[in-house]
């Protein structure tokens, strides 16, 4: 294995040097003909080492190009009069489409039903925030206050399992506790009141959502939080003890200024979000309370792309919704570091 | 030899708290009792309706009308429900499709990830960074529905299962965790296997996956949680009914409430409730995930933030 004999970094380096017993490559590998000028390795020397590690990260790499990169180019259908009909073969339809230039962008901010989406995304995102957010938080100082390792362990499997339900299972739930047959309706009408219907209530539809968000994904939202105080040092709650916080007090010097990091980069990637908002969920959902309360951009791209076959329309508002994204993760991230923050890259 | 080690005396039994150090002051009962409640109902808010489906999907039809519907309080079990949907049909066969899919995707995922997270862990490697950028860069944007849904077309993969299984294959955020975890191994015990001549597959299988059994138990976990609970791909790509996983089913049985194929004789002939056939189509759903996460559950910190962003 000529190519693993030679160090990659210092410590395997030191390593080499203490046994001198290792034996050589006569390949000229380790040679001094294989060092750059500069002192550095050659790029052909590195290859040669490397290489196996290099083939290890094909597969993933070739596959994220695939789906990842590659359908950007597709988005190309935007600027064009999209014809699904000419051939199976999408590159061979794109390259027959004509372009329209901005025409379907045109078409989609005059289209109501595109700005009724965008309302309906940025509700739900704001009623997240408010009603959602704050929940794991609480949830996990009230985890980090229970003293018993056995009942915490308990409640945490409990409260974790919903996460890893689908979202088909979840609305299931809900329907069979709120929907027109459900547990709630029964209930009503053995006690001589009219049954109700919450699923397909298009005015309660948002605070539905958020709930369906908060039961499924409120226990899995605590881990990251339940780590962050784990690390904080019990000496800070015994010095604050000492100089006579109460309870509360520490609560509010010591363990809150510890959440907040975590805060603060969870609230800039939702930010960064914002404009995904639970596509499986709403979909799932939206022919229930129709498209006036029900569609959002990602259910808009949808019904116009899939289901209407009008393909260069969706892709656009689909590329509207993935500018604007990337424009907000960007945003957020400087917000972050503005703020002392980390965020989601290093500046 | 013979010195027998007491245990101390305080140790405390599972059920007691452990000692609360000196300094704290002793908790109000107002305090204990507002957390011992607001813990009770928040694991009820899970429980309860999961003891519903569960509870209904195991009675019979006469306890199903005497309740008037859902069940809470049990009264006799009878597992005709899902004797009738394992016994072929429509249920039946999806529940094979999504079990073999989560398989089969499952260990694809991990031999690729895990590959690429090693492939990626050795500090001073060549590409690596650029390699590691490329990665990155996709949790910033999305190609958009449409483009993928063509692409998919275009490579031919739809009505096969390979649209189920190949554009989610790779999720790069897990590729993260298992190479932050993988680069905390120590560089001492990859470099001595190195200069006894082991290769990089060879250090990879029989060094580090061994010492990274945790965040592997949480990283397949994921991925086969993704598996078995996808059902957008195969409403986009698969035509064909018959070829639909479990969770596609579901939608059918319980959001459209449509009567499952190859079935109705028990509830036809008055024995089974279609009500207990929803609800037991959705302990099969859950049944799988509710028992096997507890068991990763001790690794899911380790998991989650073993330096997922870590340089």
């Amino acid at each position: 294995m000529s190519h693993s004999t030679v160090p990659r970094s210092s410590a395997e380096a030191k390593t080499k040097t203490q046994r001198e017993e290792t034996p050589v490559a006569s390949d000229g590998a380790t040679g001094p003909a294989g060092k750059h000028p500069s002192g550095k390795l050659s790029l052909k020397v590195r290859f040669r080492r490397d290489r196996l590690l290099l083939v290890m990260t094909l597969p993933a790499v070739l596959l994220i190009l695939l789906f990842n990169y590659l359908p950007i180019l597709g988005n190309v259908v935007a600027f064009q009069e999209y014809d699904p009909y000419i051939s199976d073969n999408g590159i061979v339809s794109i390259l027959n489409s004509p372009f329209v230039g901005l025409e379907n962008f045109q078409r989609i901010f005059e289209d109501s039903a595109f700005w009724n989406a965008v309302e309906n995304t940025l509700v739900l995102f704001f009623l997240q925030i408010v009603l959602f957010f704050p929940i794991p938080i609480l949830l996990a100082l009230l985890i980090n206050s229970v003293v018993r390792p056995r009942v915490r362990a308990v409640a945490q499997a409990v409260l974790y399992l919903p996460h890893f339900f689908s979202w088909v299972l979840v609305i299931a739930v809900f329907q069979q506790l709120f929907g027109g047959a459900g547990l709630l309706s029964q209930l009503l009408r053995e006690n001589g009141y009219d049954g109700l219907n919450i699923m397909t209530n298009p005015d309660t539809f948002p605070l539905l959502i958020t709930a369906q968000s908060v039961w499924k994904d409120a226990g899995w939202g605590i881990i990251v939080f339940l780590a962050a105080l784990a690390s904080v040092s019990p000496d800070l709650y015994e010095a604050a003890a000492m100089d006579g916080a109460s309870r509360w007090r520490r609560m509010w010097h010591v363990t809150l200024p510890a959440l907040r990091p975590v805060i603060a980069l969870l609230l800039v990637l939702r930010v960064g979000d914002a404009l995904t908002v639970g596509f499986e969920q709403i979909l799932l959902q939206r022919d229930a309370v129709g498209p006036g309360a029900g569609e959002v951009l990602d259910t808009f791209v949808w019904w116009n792309g899939v289901r209407n076959q009008d393909f260069s329309y969706a892709a656009a508002a689909g590329l509207i919704k993935g500018v604007v994204s990337l424009g907000l993760v960007l945003v957020a991230n400087k917000v972050a570091h503005l703020m002392g923050e980390q965020g989601v890259y290093k500046k | 030899m013979t010195a027998v080690i007491d245990k101390p005396v305080s140790e405390p039994r599972w059920w007691q708290a452990p000692p609360r150090p000196s300094w704290e002051e002793k908790p109000s009962k107002a305090g204990l009792t507002g957390k011992g409640l607001a813990l009770t109902l928040a694991c009820l808010g899970v429980l309860f309706p999961l003891w519903i489906v569960l509870v209904t999907s195991l009675s019979s039809r006469k306890t199903i009308d005497e309740a008037g519907g859902l069940v809470m309080v049990p009264n006799g079990i009878t597992f005709i429900a899902y004797k009738e949907l394992l016994s072929g049909g429509q249920v039946t066969r999806a529940t094979i499709i999504s079990l073999l899919v989560t398989l089969i995707g499952t260990l694809f995922s991990m031999a690729v990830s895990v590959m690429c997270a090693y492939g990626l862990s050795r500090s001073g490697s060549l590409g690596h960074r650029w390699i590691l950028m490329t990665l990155l860069a996709t949790m910033f944007f999305s190609a958009g529905l449409i483009p993928t849904y063509l692409l998919v077309q275009t490579l031919g993969l739809t009505d096969s299962y390979l649209a189920l299984i190949l554009p989610s294959a790779v999720s790069v955020f897990n590729i993260l965790v298992l190479r932050g975890f993988f680069m905390g191994i120590s560089q001492e015990l990859v470099d001595s296997a190195r200069i006894d001549g082991a290769g990089d597959f060879r250090i990879l299988w029989q060094i580090v996956m061994p010492l990274s059994r945790a965040v592997i138990a949480v990283i397949t976990l994921f991925y086969a949680v993704g598996y078995w609970s996808a059902w957008f791909n195969a409403s986009l790509y698969l035509n064909d009914q018959d070829m639909m996983p479990l969770q596609n089913v579901m939608i059918q049985l319980v959001q459209k409430q449509e009567a499952p194929v190859g079935l109705g004789q028990a509830i036809k002939t008055g024995e089974l409730s279609g009500l207990a056939v929803q609800m037991a189509v959705m302990v099969m759903a859950l049944l799988p995930v509710a028992v096997l996460s507890p068991f990763v559950q001790k690794h899911f910190k380790k998991g989650m933030l073993t330096g997922a962003v870590k340089g």
